[in-house]
């Protein structure tokens, strides 16, 4: 296993301020968790400009791997974006995992729905066809467990530095304002006249 | 720029026991600037904020941590048939517990109330349901306050100032509204520094109006009024002051305050006078949770309006996205006005009127707030489109009905034991017919512009909470009177937005800072007299 990989969520800050990996696994590492997942970011990705590296890995602490590949698999078919990476939607694995972590009822809540959903499949169900996994899902979405995962999800998905890069938003970059940085640079539609908006401030 | 020198806390001290201090709950923009005005006037205030003082240096840009710094967390309960209260049951209401209140998270749009709105029952007529009742004040006796209020914020397009310059969603919203046919669009009257003034640097277009400014561009009462108030030696800021109780004496005058102090421990400060700007859904909390042998049903409350009539405008949001590139959070959040829509004309099939203010989500809020709950393709597809959208904000005003209420909570106590609030909400079917128009118009005016999709969004959790201690002429009609004074109590003052006799179609707080403004002429006029 090479040490480098992207740093998920927390870990991103010291990231940036190192310039180095910051999720490094070792043996003793991977000792230590319930389990891990790994991937690697598409050659054309938007995300691999911003990563550090193009292999990711989340270590688990309270999941075991395969229930975080199938609660991987279940977001991904909430949230469907065609080329939205693996590692953000790793992410609500993660925060789902942290849950679990900390909550004892949320962490038997995850293991027994991914059972009903194994069950379903008669075997994995992250391996289950998407057209079989959506009529799956549709079937459980009044369940605590779908409102688990789909609330964390909804928080954890579009909450983060990759997710802001990969649908554009700027977040913390506009945090010195973007006067001079495009906040009227659209250009496709006619400027409105000088008196229904206003001028530039001088400095 | 000016800076946040509410820490330093220069100023005086007022011992708990000293029984000639105003006590003026809350911090916002109706709270700070009364207090602002009496000690300009050198009276002395002790003003208690539940939250902790939050500077311009502490803000952050992110959407969900900003959230947690500054919204108001405490426990409270929804009820009803709007959506809020099964989407967000707990959180009724996106306001502030900070120093400096909800006008640390305001968008800034600062607009007075029409003449007619301020007579609503006699303009609308009676409306089954509705709850209308005229004001006790003309736009006439408010329009100096108004003046001196537009003065006091900067507010663009009044005393010689410009209009903000657009931004992306401001151009598209333009092009729209005007291919369609209205003809007052523009940047709006917005409090938010276009050029430097008053020791505040003008706006960077940073689009975190909803996280805290920065720049101090925006006005708000954490680095306006509050150290301004601070600074005269007549006024003393207490942070973490959590308010349990208003008390009162055998003659039923108010004269001290019990409030939780930042170790939890209770503490008592004597009062001259009262004043609740705790916003329209604590007001009335303290008001009820003050309930007492003599008042059974709580301060101020001998007519029962306490509670009632609880308003949060008629909302909703129309999203829609465009082949190109908007980036609709790059710049001020509302950027833009239509004022075409703000009169009464029945002919719409509805009384009353809105206004349509451009909005922009960050990624975050726009995933939380834009369909509630909703997954699958077609959420997602929304979402894909996020850099393509541009986005508007209907605010309209919405019929005052006795049943929508905050009500106790006494099944869940807040943290330290209180009773907490319950909002009750239903649409009255004159807001549903506005919010279908609001929603028509606001999708013809994004299709003019090129739109592909458009999405309808509903409300979010309230932001202009109003009405639940109206102002009326007559006591058994409202709570306060034409000053703000309870008509029970005349010690105790109601100085928030739960004032308003009606909603209106205006963003609240410009008319809360003008009645802040004439309040506090009257209060001082009123202890010179030796009335108060």
């Amino acid at each position: 296993m090479q040490s480098k990989h992207i740093a998920l969520a927390v870990e991103r800050e010291q990231s940036r301020a190192t310039g180095k990996p910051c999720i490094s696994l070792t043996r003793r590492a991977l000792l230590k968790g319930t389990g891990v997942l790994f991937g690697t970011l598409a050659m054309s990705s938007a995300l691999a400009l911003i990563a550090p590296s193009r292999a990711w890995a989340l270590e688990l602490k309270s999941l075991d791997e395969h229930q975080g590949k199938v609660l991987l698999a279940l977001v991904k078919r909430i949230y469907p974006h065609a080329t939205l990476e693996d590692a953000v939607y790793a992410l609500v694995v993660k925060d789902l995992d942290g849950k679990a972590a900390n909550t004892a009822t949320i962490r038997d809540q995850l293991a027994e729905g991914v059972r009903k959903l194994d069950a379903q499949a008669g075997g994995d169900w992250s391996a289950r066809a998407a057209g079989d996994q959506d009529r799956d899902i549709a079937a459980l979405a009044d369940t605590p467990f779908f409102q688990t995962v789909r609330s964390t999800a909804v928080v954890s998905l579009y909450s983060n530095a990759l997710a802001y890069a990969h649908f554009g938003y700027g977040a913390q970059a506009g945090d010195g304002g973007y006067l001079y940085k495009g906040f009227n640079d659209l250009a496709w539609l006619p400027n409105p006249p000088e008196q229904d908006s206003g001028p530039i401030p001088a400095n | 720029m000016t800076n946040t020198n509410t820490q330093e806390q220069p100023g005086k001290k007022f011992s708990l026991d000293d029984d000639h201090v105003v006590v003026v709950i809350g911090s916002g923009a109706g709270g700070g600037t009364l207090a602002n005005e009496l000690a300009q006037k050198g009276v002395d205030v002790v003003i208690l904020e539940a939250g902790k003082l939050h500077t311009q240096a502490d803000f952050l840009a992110d959407e969900w941590a900003s959230f947690q710094q500054l919204a108001w967390l405490d426990p409270r309960t929804a009820s009803g048939s709007w959506r809020i209260a099964r989407d967000f049951p707990n959180l009724p209401a996106w306001i502030c517990k900070t120093v400096g209140g909800t006008s640390v998270h305001w968008a800034g749009a600062s607009l007075r109330i029409q003449p007619y709105e301020f007579k609503a029952l006699t303009t609308y007529g009676k409306v089954d349901g509705a709850t209308l009742l005229d004001w006790p004040i003309s736009r006439e006796d408010l329009d100096p306050y108004y003046a001196r209020a537009e003065k006091k914020l900067g507010v663009t397009r009044t005393n010689g100032l410009p209009g903000l310059p657009g931004n992306n969603n401001f151009k598209i919203f333009h092009e729209g509204a005007t291919k369609i046919g209205y003809k007052h669009v523009n940047t709006g009257h917005m409090a938010i520094n276009s050029v430097t003034n008053d020791d505040r640097a003008h706006c960077y277009q940073r689009g975190f109006c909803f996280q805290g400014c920065r720049f101090g561009a925006k006005w708000s009462t954490l680095y306006t009024e509050l150290p301004r108030a601070i600074e005269t030696g007549h006024a003393e800021l207490r942070t973490e002051a959590h308010v349990a109780r208003i008390e009162h004496d055998e003659t039923g005058k108010v004269n001290a305050v019990l409030y939780y102090d930042a170790k939890g421990a209770l503490q008592r400060q004597k009062a001259r006078a009262v004043a609740v700007a705790g916003n329209s859904i604590e007001t009335p909390r303290l008001l009820l949770n003050s309930h007492s042998a003599k008042f059974a049903n709580g301060l101020a409350n001998s007519s029962d309006q306490v509670g009632r009539n609880y308003m949060r405008h008629t909302t909703g949001s129309v999203y829609a996205t465009f082949a190109n590139k908007v980036d609709m959070y790059k710049g001020t959040v509302m950027a833009g006005i239509v004022e075409d829509e703000a009169r009464h004309d029945t002919s719409r099939g509805f009384a009353g009127g809105y206004h349509m203010e451009t909005i922009s989500l960050g990624l975050s809020f726009y995933a939380a707030f834009l369909d509630p709950g909703a997954w699958g393709p077609k959420f997602a597809d929304a979402m894909d489109q996020y850099a393509h959208t541009a986005g508007l904000w209907i605010v309209g005003e919405d019929m005052p009905q006795s049943s929508n209420r905050v009500t106790l909570n006494t099944e869940l106590k807040d943290q330290y034991g209180l009773p907490t609030a319950n909002v009750h909400f239903d649409d009255h079917p004159n807001d549903v017919a506005m919010r279908e128009h609001g929603f028509k118009q606001s999708e013809a005016l994004y299709k003019a512009a090129g739109a592909k999709d458009t999405y309808r969004v509903p409300p979010y959790p309230s932001t202009h909470n109003l009405g639940t201690a109206r102002m009326s002429d007559k006591p058994e009609d409202g709570v306060v009177n034409k000053h703000g004074q309870s008509h029970d109590i005349r010690n105790l003052f109601i100085s928030d937005g739960s004032q308003f006799t009606t909603g209106a179609a205006e963003n609240p707080t410009l008319t809360i800072v003008s009645l802040a403004i004439r309040q506090a002429d009257y209060i001082a006029a009123q202890m010179k007299q030796g009335s108060i």
